[in-house]
């Protein structure tokens, strides 16, 4: 590897702002992260940009790095052939703040919007029970760090006017843990359709794609729910056995 | 010049609280529960907190993957490897109340690994007699604090996110308020309250190798020690002994002990299994002594002891060290951890985030080869001193709750044990919260005068012309913690460490923030450097004061344990001289119930018989 590498970084706020290069002396196995470190301390200390972990578990230091979503402390140099330019920005999708920092409030609200985990009254022994074959696929949905790379990258949400129609893959696989919770007690589905806008995916999986923690977004999560939703709304037979005989939303 | 403070935003609540890790938001919503009206401030993202990053899991006596075990025996552990030096009283709460706040998180939403039976499964771990970590996959932290904070999110909580505090403002001896700033404006804002609850983490920050992100630099323990509350076992900070090593970029970044939990074996470069060479003589009895047992053991044979790369903490810390120093360390200067022998899709399924880390960060595919790990500084057992019941410190008003406060740990943490703490003290500390404004329901006053000085020391590296670089006074002071005040300690050592630690205040006074106020790192380090120092001359000074060696406080001068530090606890507080005060505090005789736990045989306790 080179002993320099240059990095292009968007400098500004909200309303205006460009790319700037710095390059920097760099060491072997560093991270996208570790040279933004190198800019910060040599040449642009104010320089914003998010980060807690640096080993890819809190999900902070989401950025566009040559145009594609990534957590900047998972990315390595030698990624990137040896003497190019790596270019970074911030995350699309939301408003910039400063810099590489985006306002992700917007999915805080969403997450407000899902009705919290409604377990059954606890058994007479003090314990839940649930067996690991049922809660596979809960925990791997839970295995989500809240990065928003998925919520950046689909395009429903990238087009700002719809964004109010649908909470995006990450809010999703959120209700999608909940409903298949093997203790939620709560019917999901109604608002799965209506206020989360589960019909608006068209599931061109971008948003598996670019997932760090390889979570199959699309088809383990956002594909059943589209279909409880149509078992639900769409069937007549369903819907009148479950008038007549009061199914509940697992029968 | 002073500034108008009725300029400046203020937010009231019946409490605060400081912190949104497991310790902060569990206090949060205990405080909701108790129908008090909480704020939380944190200088991340709300779920971002140090907690996120806890692999291993959370310890509590639930008895599921072992029947034999009870609170007890959680006690009993806890106490031998803090090397007797913690609070029995905290000790045994923890103990006592872990296994229903770890229910109690099922209840809210947390999804742990199960057993056959479809309980909650529990996993081995250093110290612990018997499978006890609560855990999920190698990413409990995670779900820890994600099960929290969608439970408060719907417990009426206000959350305020990268705020950062800066200073206690108190009125006639009681806390009043928080001065903080918003990071993404550099706005300043004052929250007043009639408690507040620190939760604010550690101080890894101060040491070049470490597993601590960048929000732990004891921002809390300085607040809370400029307004008089006293720190304590500041001395005992805790070196995880398996860190990566190499490359080096990512030197530091943890490999949770759950590797050796599933049956990770440790190697020197000559291929021998060297702990069995550091058994400490009090952990003999439980200990494996050959290669075979060891097997055994993790075959599922009760009769079987365990393997020594499951004694605690320090004493496997120090002899990678050792290791290392003797010349027979790995390629990089570490030790061999091997867990390929448990293939690949138990490693996958146990272990996945580990595998991750290795297979894209030092292109190690840990299901085929050995990882390189070394000792990183990790965890502070000392911190604030609190009351053992209601996490009350000795300024009223003033709670405090998880890594940030002491008592539990002692000498030395066992692995698992903090995540429980958090739940247990969290609680508690909102409890205590309740309890003290039930008694002072007044809002006390705001000090302008108080809150002017905090905000001209805040703005004043922005203002200067100019002055050093925040970011190389800190690298500086990593550097020399490391070399002064690391895992093996001297006299002349720490000596060294404090003349370091004094130049570097005067350093730290002009340094200089580029820059405006709106969304600044370098701002922000330069503020962090006080709370740093303040650390690390405290534990330097702990260090240098307890003149021998128990649990992660190792000194070469003053080998082994002495009998006579066994009977104090340093206690370090601002005398009255605005310099730091530093003193031994005897512990007092032992309480006879519990110590006749803590010293009983495993014979004793599995028959019964205490
Ligand atoms: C890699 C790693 C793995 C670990 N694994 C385990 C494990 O398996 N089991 C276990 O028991 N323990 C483990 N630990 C230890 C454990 O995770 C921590 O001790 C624990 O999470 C600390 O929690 P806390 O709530 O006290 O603080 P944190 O979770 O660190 O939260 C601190 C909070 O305080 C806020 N804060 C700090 N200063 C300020 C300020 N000035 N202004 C505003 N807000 C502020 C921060 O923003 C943050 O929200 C691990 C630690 C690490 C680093
Ligand atoms: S699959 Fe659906 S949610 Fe995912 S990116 Fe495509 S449209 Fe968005
Ligand atoms: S689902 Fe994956 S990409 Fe989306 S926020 Fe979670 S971890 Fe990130
Ligand atoms: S810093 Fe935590 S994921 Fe990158």
């Amino acid at each position: 590897m080179s002993r320099q590498r240059t990095l292009r970084v968007w400098r500004g706020d909200g309303s205006s702002g460009q790319f700037e290069e710095y390059t920097c002396d760099v060491d072997e196995g560093m991270v996208v992260l570790d040279l933004i470190h190198q800019v910060q301390k040599h040449h642009a200390p104010d320089l914003a940009c998010r980060w807690n972990c640096k080993a890819g578990k809190c999900g902070s230091c989401s950025m566009e790095i040559n145009g594609k979503p990534k957590l900047s402390c998972m990315t390595r140099l030698s990624d990137y052939e040896e003497g190019a330019v790596i270019q970074v920005q911030p995350l699309k999708t939301f408003p910039i703040i400063k810099d590489l920092a985006t306002d992700v409030s917007w999915n805080f609200r969403q997450n407000e919007r899902i009705t919290p985990f409604t377990p059954p009254q606890l058994p007479e022994d003090g314990d839940y029970r649930m067996q690991q074959v049922d809660v596979d696929r809960v925990q791997e949905f839970r295995k989500c760090i809240e990065c928003f790379l998925c919520q950046d990258t689909c395009h429903i949400l990238r087009d700002h006017e719809k964004k109010e129609g649908f909470v995006g893959p990450r809010f999703m696989i959120r209700v999608a843990q909940l409903e298949m919770h093997p203790l939620d007690t709560v019917d999901r589905i109604p608002a799965t359709r209506d206020e989360y806008g589960s019909g608006m995916c068209n599931i061109t999986r971008c948003c598996t794609e670019v997932c760090p923690e390889h979570i199959n977004i699309t088809d383990n999560g956002i594909i059943p729910m589209k279909e409880r939703v149509v078992d639900r709304f769409y069937d007549p037979v369903t819907i009148v056995l479950r008038r007549v005989f009061g199914w509940g939303k697992r029968a | 010049m002073p500034t108008d403070i009725s300029e400046i935003d203020t937010i009231t609540h019946d409490v605060i609280v400081l912190g949104a890790g497991g310790a902060g938001l569990r206090a949060a919503i205990e405080c909701s529960r108790q129908g008090l009206d909480c704020g939380v401030v944190c200088k991340s993202l709300l779920g971002k907190a140090h907690t996120v990053m806890a692999e291993g899991g959370a310890a509590a006596a639930l008895g599921n993957a072992d029947k034999r075990d009870n609170w007890k025996f959680h006690f009993r552990d806890t106490m031998r490897g803090a090397k007797f030096l913690n609070q029995w009283r905290m000790a045994e709460l923890h103990a006592k109340e872990a296994p229903d706040r770890i229910r109690e998180l099922e209840a809210w939403g947390a999804v742990f690994d199960r057993t056959k039976e479809g309980l909650i499964n529990q996993r081995n771990f250093g110290g612990h007699r018997y499978p006890r970590l609560a855990h999920v996959g190698d990413r409990t932290g995670l779900e820890l604090i994600r099960t929290l904070q969608d439970k408060g999110v719907h417990s009426g909580l206000s959350v305020h996110m990268e705020c950062t505090a800066l200073g206690l403002l108190t009125d006639g001896g009681r806390v009043s308020g928080l001065v903080c700033y918003w990071r993404e404006t550099g706005r300043f804002v004052i929250f007043r309250a009639k408690a507040i609850i620190f939760a604010t983490g550690g101080f890894g920050k101060a040491w070049r190798i470490t597993s601590n992100s960048w929000e732990y630099t004891g921002d809390g323990q300085r607040m809370a020690y400029d307004v008089g509350a006293e720190l304590m076992d500041m001395e005992f900070t805790q070196f995880h002994p398996t860190g990566m090593v190499w490359p080096p970029s990512v030197a530091g970044i943890l490999v949770t002990e759950g590797v050796r939990g599933e049956g990770g074996v440790l190697r020197n470069s000559e291929g021998k299994r060297f702990m069995f060479e550091y058994i400490p003589e009090r952990f003999a009895p439980e200990t494996a002594d050959s290669e075979e047992e060891a097997q055994r053991w993790l075959d599922g044979d009760d009769s079987s002891r365990r393997p020594p790369e499951l004694l605690t903490r320090d004493v496997v810390a120090r002899a990678i060290y050792n290791e290392v120093k003797e010349g027979r360390g790995s390629k990089h200067g570490g030790a061999y951890l091997n867990i390929s022998h448990r293939g690949e899709a138990y490693i996958k399924k146990k272990l996945p985030s580990m595998y991750h880390q290795f297979k894209e960060l030092a292109e190690v595919d840990i299901t085929k080869e050995p990882m390189e790990v070394g000792p990183t500084f990790h965890y502070a057992m000392g911190g604030i001193r609190v009351d053992h019941d209601s996490q009350m410190t000795n300024v009223p008003g003033l709670f405090a709750c998880g890594e940030c406060a002491a008592g539990l740990h002692g000498a030395n943490r066992l692995g698992g044990n903090s995540l429980s703490d958090l739940l247990v003290f969290g609680r508690r500390a909102g409890l205590g919260a309740k309890e003290f404004i039930d008694a002072n329901p007044d809002l006390p006053a705001l000090d302008e005068a108080q809150a002017n000085k905090i905000l001209d020391w805040a703005k004043a590296p922005l203002m200067r012309e100019s002055g050093e670089n925040p970011y190389v006074l800190h690298d500086e002071l990593r550097d020399a913690m490391t070399a002064h005040v690391g895992i093996w300690r001297d006299e002349e050592g720490l000596a060294a460490g404090i003349e370091v630690i004094e130049q570097m205040r005067a350093r730290v006074a002009n340094v200089k923030a580029h820059g405006s106020s709106q969304y600044n790192p370098s701002w922000s380090e330069a503020l962090d450097l006080d709370s740093l120092l303040l650390c690390a001359e405290a534990v330097a000074r702990g260090a240098k004061m307890r003149q021998e060696s128990r649990g992660a406080h190792s000194r070469v001068d003053f080998q082994g344990e002495r009998e006579e530090w066994g009977k104090y606890n340093i206690v370090i507080k601002k005398g009255d001289d605005g310099q730091m005060s530093i003193e031994r505090v005897d512990r007092g005789e032992d309480p006879p119930h519990l110590a006749k736990i803590a010293r009983a045989t495993l014979e004793q306790l599995e028959a019964g018989d205490v």
